[in-house]
C-alpha cells in the first residue's frame, strides 16, 4: 500500500508547500508513489492517520501547539519542513520584543485592548511565542531553508518510500559556494554566514550575487565565538552583530546565544 | 425541511485551497440570514513589528518572506518603498527588469489558481489530484504552463521562491540573456497552451450572483498598471497618489479576523484581477481583451465568481505583454550598474499590483539607517470586507434554492474567487446542523 502522506502549515507564508507543487517535473512520479491525503493548500480532503506528516511553519499559539500535537498523535514520521518549522525563521524575530508590545505596533493599543479581551473570540489573539516545531513534539527530519531545498524534499521521499535511510549535507554553505568558484563575499565588503550555516542550499543566495543569512541555521559544531570576532574585525557593532544573527534568528536556534534580552 | 424553514449553522473551519487559514460562519433561523462571519484565524507574525532595527537592504529580502505566493510582489512592493524613503532612482532597465519578474509571478500563480484551485470546484472534483486520471492532458498542460512561468521567474530573479537578484537600485546579478532567449521561445510556442486555458475556462459553469462594489487598483496613463501608478477608485472616478495609501485602506481591526478590514467610499471595496480589469480594460493587450470577450466578461462586471476568468484574461496579457519586454531585453542588452547604496534616514511608500490586487509598502528609517517604522497592507485583507459583504449579500438569494451543501460550496467557492492569500497577515470541513 501507498503512505499516507499529509501536509500541514501554521504561521508561515506558505512557499515550502509551493516548493513542493513547483517540482512539476516529477510531481506525477511522486503522486504515483504516495497517496496524499491531507494538503490545505491545493485539496480538500482529509484523513486520520498518515504515514508521513509534513509540517509547515512556526508554532505561535497554544491552539496551533495543540493542533499539532495531535498530528503528532495520528502521525508515523513527522518532518519538520522549512525554516518556519526548524528554526523559527524571521518571525522568531518578534520573540525579543514583548507580545503586548508587538500587538501595539500592529493593531495599536485601544484595538489590541479590544480584541485581546473579546469574549468569542480571545483564542486567536493569545499570541504565547513564536517556536520551532521540536521545541512542541519529537521530529523525525527536517527539511531546512527558506524556502526548502526542492533537491531534498524529492530526496527525503524516495528513501521514505523505499526504507533507506535519508542523507543531509553536514558542510557549511562556504564549502559548497567555494565549489562554485564565486568570489568571496567578504571580497567584495560584504559579510556573510555562509561559514557557520548549514549547507545543502549550494550556496544558491550567493551564486545569485547576494550573501549568506543563515536560513538553515548553524551546524552544530560551528564556532560562533571566532565568527563573531570576524564580523567585529569587518566594522560591524554589536547592535549589527545581533541583528545580523537575528535576521534569519538562525543562531538562536543553537540555544548558545541571544536566550535572554530583550529588543529596545 | 422546507425552504423557508431552513435553520442552520454552516461552519467551515480552515477553508482549502486557499492560501492561509479562514473560517466562515453562517447562522440561519427559520429561512433568515442572522449572521454570516469570514473569520480569519491566521497567526500573527508581526512583520511590521520585527522589522525594526533592519537596514535598508534587509527589508525587501526579509518581509518577501510574508507570502510564498505573491512573494516577488512583496519584494518588489518593499523595495519601491524603501527607495522612495532612500531616495533613490533606478534606470529604465531596472523599472523594465522588475515589471518583468513581476509578470512572471502573475503567469504563475494565476495559472497556479485557475487550474490547481479553482477549476476542481466546477468540475466536481475535491481537488487537482483526481483530474490526473480524468484529465490527464489537462493536468499536464497546467504543469507546463506553471513550469515555464516558474522558470521565467527564476531566471528574472534567481529563484522561484524569494528571489534575491533584485535589490535597491537594481539587479545583483542580471539575468542570463541566453537563458531568457530559452524562456522566450517557450512561451512564445505556449501560446496554443495559453488558448487551450481558454477554452477550458469557457466551459466552467460560473455562478450568476452580483453585488455592485467599488473597486481599486493602480492605474497608470500608458499602461495596463501592474507595477507603477496611482491608486483609481471606480467609485471616485478619480485617483490619488501612493503615499496617500492610508486615506484609501482606513484600517479597522475586527475581533473575529486577525487581518485588518479595509473601506474607503463605501462600506467595503474588492481588488484584484476583476478590480484591474474592470477599471483598466482599455489598455489590456487586444489578444488579451478579445478573450475576455470570448469569455464573457463585460466590464463593469459585478459578478465575484468572474474573477477566475478575469485571470485568464490577465494570464494571456501578461504572456503577450513579457514576449514584447523580452523582445527588448534580448535586442537591447543588459547593463551592469553600481547598486552601492550608503543607508541614510527617510520615510517612503511603495505599491504594486500582485496577483491578488494592490498591495502597499511602507517604511522609515532612522538617522543610522535602521528601519524605525513598518506597515504592510495586503490584498486579502482589503478583500475580506468585501467577501463578507458579498456572503451576506448571496446566502439569503442562495438559501432558499440551494441545499445546505450546495450552499457550502457556493461559499466556500466565492471565498477561493478572490484567490484569498490569508498566509499573508487562518484548514478542512465541519458542518453543524442546527435543527
Amino acid at each position: 500500500m501507498k503512505p499516507k502522506v499529509a501536509f500541514f502549515d501554521f504561521a508561515s507564508c506558505e512557499g515550502c508547500q509551493l516548493a513542493v507543487l513547483n517540482c512539476e517535473d516529477i510531481l506525477l512520479d511522486i503522486l504515483g508513489l504516495v497517496d496524499i491525503v491531507e494538503f490545505r493548500e491545493a485539496m480538500s480532503e482529509t484523513a486520520p492517520r498518515f504515514d508521513v506528516a509534513f509540517i509547515e511553519g512556526s508554532i505561535n499559539r497554544e491552539q496551533d501547539a495543540e493542533r499539532l500535537r495531535d498530528i503528532r498523535a495520528r502521525s508515523t514520521y513527522l518532518v519538520a519542513m522549512g525554516a518556519c518549522a526548524c528554526i523559527g525563521n524571521v518571525q522568531a524575530r518578534s520573540n525579543f520584543i514583548a507580545p503586548a508590545e508587538n500587538f501595539q505596533r500592529v493593531y495599536g493599543v485601544e484595538d489590541r485592548n479590544m480584541v485581546q479581551t473579546d469574549p468569542e473570540f480571545w483564542p486567536l489573539w493569545a499570541h504565547t511565542r513564536v517556536r520551532a516545531v521540536k521545541e512542541i513534539v519529537p521530529v523525525d527530519f527536517e527539511l531546512r531553508g527558506c524556502p526548502l531545498v526542492p533537491e531534498e524534499f524529492v530526496h527525503l521521499v524516495k528513501a521514505l518510500v523505499t526504507g533507506a535511510t535519508p542523507r543531509f549535507s553536514t558542510q557549511a554553505v562556504c564549502v559548497e559556494c567555494k565549489m562554485n568558484e564565486n568570489e568571496c563575499v567578504y571580497d567584495q565588503g560584504e559579510t556573510c554566514m555562509g561559514q557557520i550555516t548549514r549547507g545543502g542550499c549550494k550556496a544558491i543566495c550567493i551564486t545569485n550575487g547576494y550573501r549568506c543569512d543563515g536560513c538553515r541555521g548553524i551546524l552544530p559544531h560551528a564556532n560562533l565565538a571566532a565568527h563573531h570576532g570576524l564580523l567585529q574585525s569587518k566594522g560591524l557593532s554589536e547592535p549589527q552583530i545581533t541583528n545580523r544573527y537575528r535576521l534569519f534568528c538562525s543562531a538562536e536556534s543553537l540555544g548558545r546565544v541571544g536566550r535572554t534580552g530583550h529588543d529596545k | 425541511m422546507t425552504n423557508n424553514a431552513k435553520t442552520y449553522t454552516i461552519d467551515v473551519h480552515h477553508v482549502t485551497r486557499v492560501e492561509g487559514h479562514g473560517n466562515i460562519r453562517i447562522n440561519t433561523r427559520d429561512g433568515v440570514v442572522e449572521d454570516v462571519k469570514l473569520c480569519i484565524v491566521e497567526a500573527n507574525r508581526f512583520f511590521e513589528s520585527f522589522t525594526r532595527g533592519m537596514t535598508p537592504h534587509e527589508i525587501p529580502w526579509v518581509v518577501g518572506r510574508i507570502c510564498g505566493i505573491c512573494c516577488v510582489g512583496h519584494q518588489l512592493s518593499a523595495t519601491k518603498a524603501v527607495e522612495d524613503a532612500q531616495g533613490i532612482a533606478v534606470s529604465p532597465q531596472t523599472v523594465l527588469l522588475r515589471k518583468m519578474l513581476n509578470e512572471s509571478q502573475f503567469l504563475q500563480s494565476h495559472v497556479l489558481h485557475v487550474y490547481f484551485l479553482a477549476v476542481p470546484d466546477f468540475v466536481g472534483a475535491p481537488s487537482v489530484i483526481p483530474l490526473i486520471k480524468t484529465h490527464p492532458e489537462v493536468v499536464k498542460r497546467a504543469l507546463r504552463l506553471k513550469k515555464l512561468a516558474n522558470d521565467y521567474t527564476e531566471v528574472m530573479g534567481g529563484r522561484t521562491i524569494h528571489p534575491m537578484s533584485n535589490t535597491l537600485k537594481g539587479w545583483r546579478r542580471l539575468p542570463d540573456l541566453e537563458r531568457l532567449e530559452q524562456v522566450r521561445n517557450r512561451l512564445a510556442a505556449a501560446v496554443p497552451d495559453l488558448l487551450e486555458t481558454v477554452g477550458i475556462v469557457k466551459t466552467l459553469k460560473i455562478p450568476g450572483y452580483e453585488r455592485e462594489t467599488e473597486f481599486v487598483s493602480l492605474k497608470h496613463p500608458d499602461e495596463y498598471a501592474l507595477y507603477e501608478g496611482d491608486v483609481f477608485s471606480s467609485d471616485s472616478k478619480s485617483s490619488v497618489p501612493v503615499s496617500a495609501y492610508r486615506s484609501v485602506t482606513n484600517e479597522f481591526t475586527v475581533a473575529h479576523s486577525t487581518t485588518k478590514w479595509s473601506r474607503w467610499h463605501r462600506d467595503a471595496y474588492a481588488v484584484g484581477a476583476l478590480a484591474r480589469v474592470n477599471n483598466n480594460f482599455d489598455q489590456l493587450h487586444p489578444e488579451a481583451k478579445s478573450v475576455a470577450e470570448t469569455l464573457g466578461l463585460k466590464v463593469p462586471c459585478y459578478n465575484p465568481y468572474m474573477n477566475n476568468v478575469a485571470q485568464v484574461v490577465e494570464i494571456v496579457h501578461c504572456a503577450y505583454n513579457s514576449l514584447a519586454m523580452m523582445e527588448t531585453v534580448l535586442n537591447g542588452g543588459l547593463q551592469e550598474e553600481d547598486i552601492h547604496h550608503t543607508a541614510q534616514a527617510g520615510r517612503g511608500f511603495g505599491a504594486v499590483e500582485v496577483p491578488r490586487g494592490i498591495l502597499f509598502h511602507e517604511y522609515a528609517f532612522d538617522e543610522a539607517g535602521r528601519c524605525c517604522d513598518a506597515n504592510a497592507i495586503i490584498p486579502t485583507s482589503q478583500n475580506v470586507n468585501n467577501i463578507e459583504q458579498d456572503m451576506k449579500a448571496f446566502v439569503p438569494l442562495m438559501l432558499p434554492e440551494m441545499s445546505q451543501e450546495e450552499l457550502t460550496l457556493h461559499m466556500e467557492m466565492l471565498l477561493r474567487a478572490y484567490d484569498p492569500c490569508i498566509s499573508c497577515s487562518v484548514h478542512m470541513l465541519n458542518i453543524d446542523f442546527v435543527a
